[in-house]
């Protein structure tokens, strides 16, 4: 009896080993301890026994809103094939290793997945392990902002359907400017901008802007906005090119010589020290895409019904006022079990009319299916409406035609990772670089990779 | 009566059978040592062979294939070298601190003229048991650059400007060496401990006699008596300097400014699953093992521990 239970003993203890080490392994590739398990995982849909089970990750819980949406919709408009919908949020890092990791050994992925612009090109490259959604893009592609397909294609396959179109905007604080004495509404350029900017340094204690040094949201719209980019259309990179260094130039001169910019507190605009900075008045305004409204309706409570959204300032005098920027594409795996209704129920939450409606109504995304910008229901109160006033899709409308599309090609993670750790430290922080030589050594970084 | 007993051992045999074998001298050891060994091929050999194997290969779904040595041809890159820099000061730094330190606190927590002693070592103990990521995010906030955060207080009432901790090299460094320091020190002291209480009491009394004070003997005595314990020390912090990665990641989870907290591990990582190129990540990573295989080959025999004996 002893020595059975001994080797009993000894069993469990080896299979426990091995399980734990299996986990270990398992869990994450890049071994962070944080890395394990979902930061929220939720079931929508129907219990009944002959729904099928669908699973999807994100990496922003957020978007499981949308999802919740839709499948609720769905069920109720196909009762006679139902879905029941496992929605898991991770980490960015995470879930984006793990998937990435997952359709390499061709075991473990989920059906449908959110995959960041950023990282996107990752999964373009070799034999996408992702199913083309042609079949449902070809229909609507007219009504849609058609370069927001394009970021997430390989050789005509659509594989990823956006989320929103990203127009960068202007957000300013009203209470700043008015106090300084500034008309939004009367800075055109960007020389009108800094002109204000000078204004709220002077009469205000407020600087005009942040500049991110450990992102690329504060560069990459503004050379966007005047045609330039990290590649040509081709393909062939373009980082150091004219506009872009002048581009770089400009923003040294807003923090060192016109002192009207401050580099952004914690680095990015997503950090909790940049969060408090804004929240208590530290500047006048911020460039970001629209997606970044709901930064401001979730961790800038006090600024609410100060901020409005404009229109970035031109460059020239006909030169375009917005650029989209970021992006995250959804995507059908290839190793779904139900492919069709897999693809078919993610054309219904994205594609569709009333999808693109509770992409913004949800998420307060501007919506990749321009159509509904005129839609009556759009104007249907929300929370985006209450904080930053009435006049949102006025200001999208009329920038419609000025958002230019970006380029992306497989090496975009490499230009992300050389602007947000040399370029931008060396140039506008450590000033070790001119902007020439930090674009000219990132270019041959990456070449040379 | 034998025939009983014959049949008697016959019937034991069959319901016993299964663990007869395991029981008999010759599969004991094996089954001793199998998780082991089992967990060693599966775990640590496997890995390593189709690591190495993959540093020769790009790797991408339906399109792996061996390209020979250009994936090495990369690596002398100035990225790596930055990460190997970083590496190498790390290392340097947490063996002399984690060695050090932990030593002159295990001897003085030994020494009777401390007290409250074991709520010392306890206290001191604490941090191990926390993960290194949810220390670090408390770090993170410590060192905040507002003139507000706790760490520009304190060196604002010497009379310093707020620092932008995160953000320049030296201050970037000391917070990694920080973070691991406060973490480890603890078990450090452990392992001090547990070679003093090997020491023998007499040798003290005898120096004692001889009048040698107290940092005499430390020196003539704690110090020679803890050379097994200092060695085994001085290895597993090396190595795990050499590995070092999360510090790194908590304070810079989307890479460092100016590549400050690279280190080589952080550079597999960055290279092998944010820019979706393993190939190149396993040599990286091979080339990490060769060079903690060299400097703990180099530094055991230089300490003597290699030498068979005495």
């Amino acid at each position: 009896m002893k020595k059975t239970s001994l080797y009993t003993m000894l069993f469990s203890m080896l299979l426990v080993l091995l399980a734990a080490c299996g986990g270990g392994s398992g869990g994450g590739g890049g071994g962070s301890e944080n890395s394990e398990g979902a930061d929220k995982t939720e079931v929508i849909g129907s219990d009944s026994k002959d729904a099928t089970e669908l699973t999807f990750w994100t990496f922003q819980e957020l978007h499981i809103n949308l999802f919740e949406d839709a499948v609720t919709r769905w069920n109720e408009e196909f009762p006679d094939r139902p879905i029941k919908l496992k929605a898991e949020a991770y980490p960015y890092d995470n879930m984006h290793n793990n998937l990435l990791l997952a359709l390499q050994s061709g075991k473990g992925a989920p059906d449908i997945a959110d995959i960041e612009l950023g990282r996107f090109p990752n999964y373009l490259q070799g034999e996408p392990q992702l199913l083309p959604m042609n079949e449902y893009v070809e229909p609507v592609r007219d009504e849609f902002i058609e370069s927001r397909f394009d970021i997430y294609s390989k050789d005509g396959q659509n594989y990823g359907l956006p989320t929103h179109v990203g127009a960068t905007v202007v957000f300013y604080n009203k209470e700043i400017m008015d106090k300084a004495g500034v008309d939004i509404d009367s800075i055109e350029t960007w020389d009108d901008y800094v002109a204000a900017g000078k204004q709220v340094v002077e009469k205000t204690d407020a600087v005009m802007t942040t500049l991110e040094t450990g992102d690329y949201w504060s560069y990459w719209p503004l050379i966007k906005q005047q045609g330039s980019d990290f590649f040509d259309e081709n393909g062939k990179l373009t980082l150091a090119n004219e506009t872009n260094v002048k581009t770089l130039e400009f923003m040294h001169g807003l923090i060192h010589d016109e002192k009207i910019a401050e580099i952004t507190p914690g680095g990015t605009h997503h950090e909790e020290e940049y969060y408090g900075f804004m929240n208590d008045g530290g500047a006048a305004s911020v460039i970001m895409p629209m997606w970044y409204m709901g930064r401001f309706t979730d961790y800038m409570e006090d600024l609410k019904g100060k901020m409005v959204i404009r229109p970035m300032p031109k460059w020239t005098e006909d030169g375009n006022r917005s650029a989209g920027a970021g992006g995250t594409g959804t995507v059908v795996t290839n190793q779904t079990e139900h492919p069709d209704l897999a693809k078919e129920f993610l054309a219904y939450a994205k594609l569709s009319e009333e999808g693109n409606l509770a992409l913004w109504e949800i998420m307060g995304f501007d919506p990749p299916r321009w159509t509904v910008w005129e839609n009556p229901a759009i104007k249907e109160d929300n929370k985006y409406y209450q904080y930053f006033g009435t006049d949102i899709f006025d200001t999208l409308l009329s920038i419609k035609d000025e958002i230019d599309s970006i380029h992306i090609t497989e090496k975009n993670p490499l230009v992300q990772e050389q602007l947000s750790t040399n370029v931008f430290n060396n140039v506008l922080r450590g000033e070790s670089q001119s902007p020439e030589e930090a674009l000219k050594e990132a270019e041959a970084a990456i070449n040379s990779n | 009566m034998i025939e009983r007993a014959a049949s008697s051992t016959e019937s034991r045999r069959s319901k016993w059978s299964v663990k007869d074998f395991f029981l008999s001298k010759k599969v004991v050891p094996y089954v001793f040592v199998s998780p082991f060994i089992i967990s060693f091929l599966l775990l640590f050999l496997y890995p390593l062979i189709s690591g190495v194997v993959m540093s020769f290969q790009t790797i991408l779904p339906g399109q792996t294939t061996f390209i020979g040595m250009s994936n090495y041809e990369r690596i002398f890159n100035p990225t790596f070298f930055k990460a190997l820099s970083n590496t190498t000061v790390y290392v340097i730094l947490t063996t002399v601190i984690l060695t050090i330190l932990p030593m002159v606190l295990a001897t003085m927590l030994n020494s009777k003229f401390v007290r409250f002693s074991n709520i010392f070592r306890a206290s001191l103990f604490i941090p191990a048991l926390t993960s290194t990521i949810v220390a670090g995010v408390v770090f993170r906030l410590m060192f905040g650059e507002s003139e507000s955060s706790l760490a520009n207080t304190v060196v604002g009432f010497f009379g310093v400007e707020p620092l932008e901790w995160k953000f320049g090299a030296a201050t970037g460094m000391f917070l990694m060496v920080l973070l691991c320091t406060w973490k480890w020190l603890g078990v450090n002291i452990l392992y001090f401990m547990a070679g003093l209480a090997n020491v023998p009491k007499e040798l003290y009394e005898a120096a004692e006699m001889d009048g040698a004070g107290i940092l005499n003997k430390f020196r003539h005595i704690t110090l020679p008596m803890l050379k097994p314990i200092t060695v085994y020390v001085v290895t597993i912090t090396i190595i795990a300097g050499f590995r070092m990665y999360e510090e790194s990641y908590v304070f810079w989870p989307e890479g460092s400014p100016g590549n400050i907290g690279l280190t080589i591990v952080g550079y597999i990582y960055q290279q092998g699953f944010r820019m979706n190129d393993l190939g190149f990540g396993a040599a990286i990573g091979v080339v990490l093992m060769l060079i903690i295989f060299i400097i703990s080959i180099l530094q055991l025999s230089l300490s003597g521990a290699l030498k068979k004996g005495e």
